[in-house]
C-alpha cells in the first residue's frame, strides 16, 4: 500500500497542492474547525468504548459482590432453584480447562516450531496457515456440534470432561500456535547462529536455545488461550453435559460455570446466584488476561 | 561411527552420527504432523458435520432446506428465516460496531496522548477477553429492558442483539485496525503535516486510505465473529424462527437455533441442525479466505 502511494505521489501531489490552495478560499468551514470537530468525534468513540467496558464490569461487580461468600464458592447447589454454592461448576471448569491445555499445548507448540523453524515457505505452509485461520474462526457452536458428533457419539466418550477438553483444545490450538510462532520468530537470529556454529543440530538449537528464550511469550499465549477456554460456553454445552457433578475421572460429565450461568439466567430461577457466578467467572478470566499481559511485558 | 553407504549420499554435509540424523529426521516429521493436524482438523470438522447432515440432501431435500418455514415438528426445515435473522443481526452490529471500533483505533493510534493510550488500550484488550455469556447476560438484564421500554415489546429481538454484538465486535475491530494503522510509516504522515494539513485532513486523506485494506480485514473478521456468536445472541433475540417483522420483534439466528434445539432434537431435525452447522462453517471459511486474499494483496 505504502509503495503504491509513493509511486503515484508524482502524479497527484500537484493536484493536491492546487486543491489545498483553493480549499480555504471557497469560504467553507475552516480546516481548524473541522479538525477540532472530527478529533472530538474520534475521542467520543474511544470514550464510549471505555465507558461500555467500565459499565459492564461495574454492573457485574455491584450486583455480584453481595452474593459472593465462602459458602457460595465452596458450597453445592441445592434444590430446584440451585440455592447454595457453585463449587462443582468451578471444579468442572478448572478440570476441563487444565485437560484442554495439556492436550493442546504440546501439539500447538510443536506445530509452531515446524512453521517457524523447519518449514519452507510454499503451498503446504500456506494450506496449514489457512487451516489454522479457519480453525480460529469456526463458530463455537459448530465446534460444539463437531465435538458432539465425533468425540461424544462416534468415539463413544459420552458427555464427558474428555470430550469437552478435546473440543476446547481445538479452539485453543490456533491461538497458541500463532503466539508461539511469533515468539519463536522474535528470538534473534544470531543466538541460533552461535549455537549452529558450535555444531549443534537443529533439534538441539530448538530445544536448548530457541524454546527457552521464547518461553515467556509462549506462556503469554497459553494463558490467553486458557482465558478464552474458561469463558467458552457453546463448545462445552453439548460436549460436557449439564448435570451438576463433581468430576473425578476424565470420563465424568459435569457442568461448567458458563453453562451454569446460562441456565440460571435463561430460566430466571435464581438471579442472585447468576450474578455471583458471572462475577466469579469474570474475575477468573480478567485475572488470566492481566497475568498474560504481565507475562508479555516481563518477557519483552 | 558405523555408516551405511545408502544413507551417506543423502547427508553429505551432515556431520553427525546416523542415530542423530535419524532422530532429527523423525522429530522433523513429528513437528510436521503436529502442524498438519490443523489441516486434518478442519477437514474433519467439515467432513463430520456434513456426514451428520447427510439426510438433509437425501431425506429433507435442498428445496425444503432452503425454504422459508422452520417447523421441525411438521417436517418443515427451511433455514431462510434463520439466515435472514443471522444476516440482520450481523449487519446491524457492523453498522453500530464499525464506526465505534475504527474510531477508537484511530483515536488511540493517531490522536491520544501516551498517558490516555496506556489506559484505554488495555481496556480494549480486556473487553475482548470478557466471555460472550457475560455479554449475553448483560444484554439480557440491562439492554433488553431498555429496548423493551422504547419499543413497547419484550425487548427480545434484533435491536437488542445489535447493541450486544456491537459491543462484542468493537475490540476485534479496534485491535486489528490499530495494527493496520501502526504499520503505516510515520514518514507519510509527516509529509502531510509538512504541507500544512491538519490532523483530521491527514487522517482521512492519508492515513485511512493507506490503511484501507487492513481496516477491511478487521471488518471482515468482526463480521465473522458476529455471525458465529452463539450464546450472547441466544439470550437476547427471543428465538422465534420467523422472518423478522420489525427490529424489535423476536427472531432467531442459525447459531442460536442450533444451540436451542440440540438439547431435544432427534432424527431429521438433528440432521437439519448439522446442515446449519455446515452452512455456518462454509460462511466462516469463506470469510477467512477473503481476509487471506486481502492480506496477500496488502503485501
Amino acid at each position: 500500500m505504502a509503495d503504491q502511494s509513493t509511486q503515484t505521489d508524482e502524479l497527484t501531489s500537484r493536484e493536491r497542492i492546487k486543491r489545498a490552495l483553493s480549499h480555504g478560499k471557497a469560504g467553507r468551514i475552516s480546516k481548524d474547525t473541522s479538525n477540532k470537530v472530527m478529533l472530538g468525534v474520534f475521542r467520543a468513540a474511544a470514550y464510549i468504548t471505555t465507558l461500555v467496558l467500565v459499565a459492564i464490569i461495574a454492573y457485574v461487580v455491584i450486583n455480584g459482590l453481595p452474593h459472593i461468600s465462602p459458602d457460595f464458592i465452596f458450597g453445592w447447589p441445592e434444590g430446584v432453584n440451585a440455592e447454595g454454592g457453585i463449587w462443582p461448576t468451578i471444579v468442572s471448569t478448572i478440570y476441563v480447562t487444565a485437560l484442554a491445555m495439556l492436550i493442546c499445548t504440546p501439539i500447538a507448540v510443536l506445530a509452531a516450531v515446524y512453521l517457524a523453524e523447519y518449514a519452507k515457505q510454499g503451498r503446504l505452509v500456506n494450506i496449514i496457515r489457512y487451516a489454522a485461520d479457519a480453525l480460529a474462526s469456526v463458530p463455537s457452536i459448530v465446534m460444539g456440534l463437531f465435538g458432539y458428533a465425533l468425540f461424544v457419539e462416534a468415539m463413544g466418550l459420552g458427555l464427558s470432561m474428555l470430550s469437552a477438553a478435546m473440543s476446547l483444545a481445538l479452539l485453543m490450538l490456533p491461538i497458541v500456535m500463532r503466539t508461539t510462532e511469533e515468539a519463536i520468530r522474535a528470538v534473534p537470529r544470531y543466538i541460533r547462529w552461535g549455537a549452529y556454529g558450535l555444531g549443534a543440530t537443529k533439534w538441539q538449537v530448538v530445544s536448548k536455545i530457541v524454546l527457552p528464550s521464547a518461553f515467556g511469550r509462549i506462556a503469554t499465549g497459553i494463558v490467553l488461550a486458557i482465558g478464552r477456554a474458561i469463558g467458552e460456553t457453546a463448545v462445552v454445552l453439548y460436549t460436557m453435559g449439564q448435570a451438576i457433578n463433581m468430576p473425578i475421572t476424565p470420563l465424568d460429565s459435569g457442568r461448567p460455570m458458563t453453562v451454569h450461568l446460562y441456565l440460571l439466567a435463561n430460566d430466571g430461577i435464581n438471579m442472585n446466584a447468576a450474578y455471583g457466578t458471572a462475577l466469579l467467572l469474570m474475575i477468573i478470566i480478567l485475572a488470566f488476561n492481566l497475568f498474560s499481559r504481565y507475562l508479555s511485558r516481563r518477557s519483552r | 561411527m558405523e555408516e551405511t553407504p545408502s544413507a551417506a549420499p543423502k547427508r553429505e554435509l551432515a556431520l553427525v552420527s546416523h542415530a542423530t540424523y535419524v532422530k532429527e529426521k523423525a522429530l522433523r516429521y513429528l513437528f510436521f504432523a503436529c502442524a498438519f493436524l490443523a489441516v486434518v482438523t478442519v477437514i474433519l470438522i467439515f467432513a463430520f458435520t456434513t456426514y451428520s447432515a447427510f439426510p438433509v440432501f437425501t431425506d429433507i431435500g435442498l428445496a425444503n432446506f432452503f425454504s422459508l418455514t422452520w417447523a421441525p415438528s411438521e417436517g418443515e426445515y427451511g433455514i431462510v428465516s434463520l439466515l435472514a435473522g443471522s444476516g440482520l443481526v450481523t449487519v446491524g452490529a457492523l453498522v453500530m460496531g464499525v464506526p465505534l471500533g475504527v474510531g477508537t483505533a484511530v483515536y488511540l493510534v493517531e490522536i491520544a496522548s501516551d498517558r490516555v493510550r496506556k489506559i484505554i488500550s488495555p481496556a480494549v484488550d480486556l473487553l475482548a477477553g470478557i466471555p460472550s455469556i457475560i455479554y449475553g447476560f448483560f444484554g439480557m438484564v440491562i439492554i433488553r429492558p431498555f429496548v423493551a421500554q422504547i419499543s413497547d415489546g419484550l425487548g427480545f429481538g434484533a435491536l437488542t442483539a445489535w447493541f450486544v454484538l456491537a459491543i462484542m465486535i468493537v475490540p476485534t475491530i479496534t485491535t486489528l485496525t490499530m495494527d493496520a494503522l501502526n504499520s503505516i510509516p510515520m514518514g507519510i504522515r509527516e509529509a502531510s503535516y509538512a504541507m500544512g494539513a491538519t490532523k483530521w485532513q491527514t487522517i482521512y486523506k492519508v492515513v485511512l486510505p493507506a490503511a484501507k485494506l487492513g481496516i477491511v480485514d478487521a471488518i471482515v473478521l468482526g463480521m465473522g465473529r458476529a455471525i458465529g456468536e452463539t450464546m450472547a445472541v441466544l439470550m437476547v433475540v427471543g428465538n422465534a424462527p420467523v422472518i423478522p417483522s420489525s427490529i424489535a420483534s423476536p427472531i432467531s439466528t442459525l447459531t442460536s437455533q442450533i444451540a436451542l434445539d440440540m438439547s431435544y432434537s432427534s432424527g431429521l431435525h438433528r440432521s437439519a441442525l448439522f446442515g446449519m452447522g455446515v452452512v455456518l462453517f462454509i460462511i466462516s471459511a469463506t470469510l477467512v479466505g477473503i481476509v487471506r486474499l486481502i492480506s496477500k494483496k496488502r503485501r
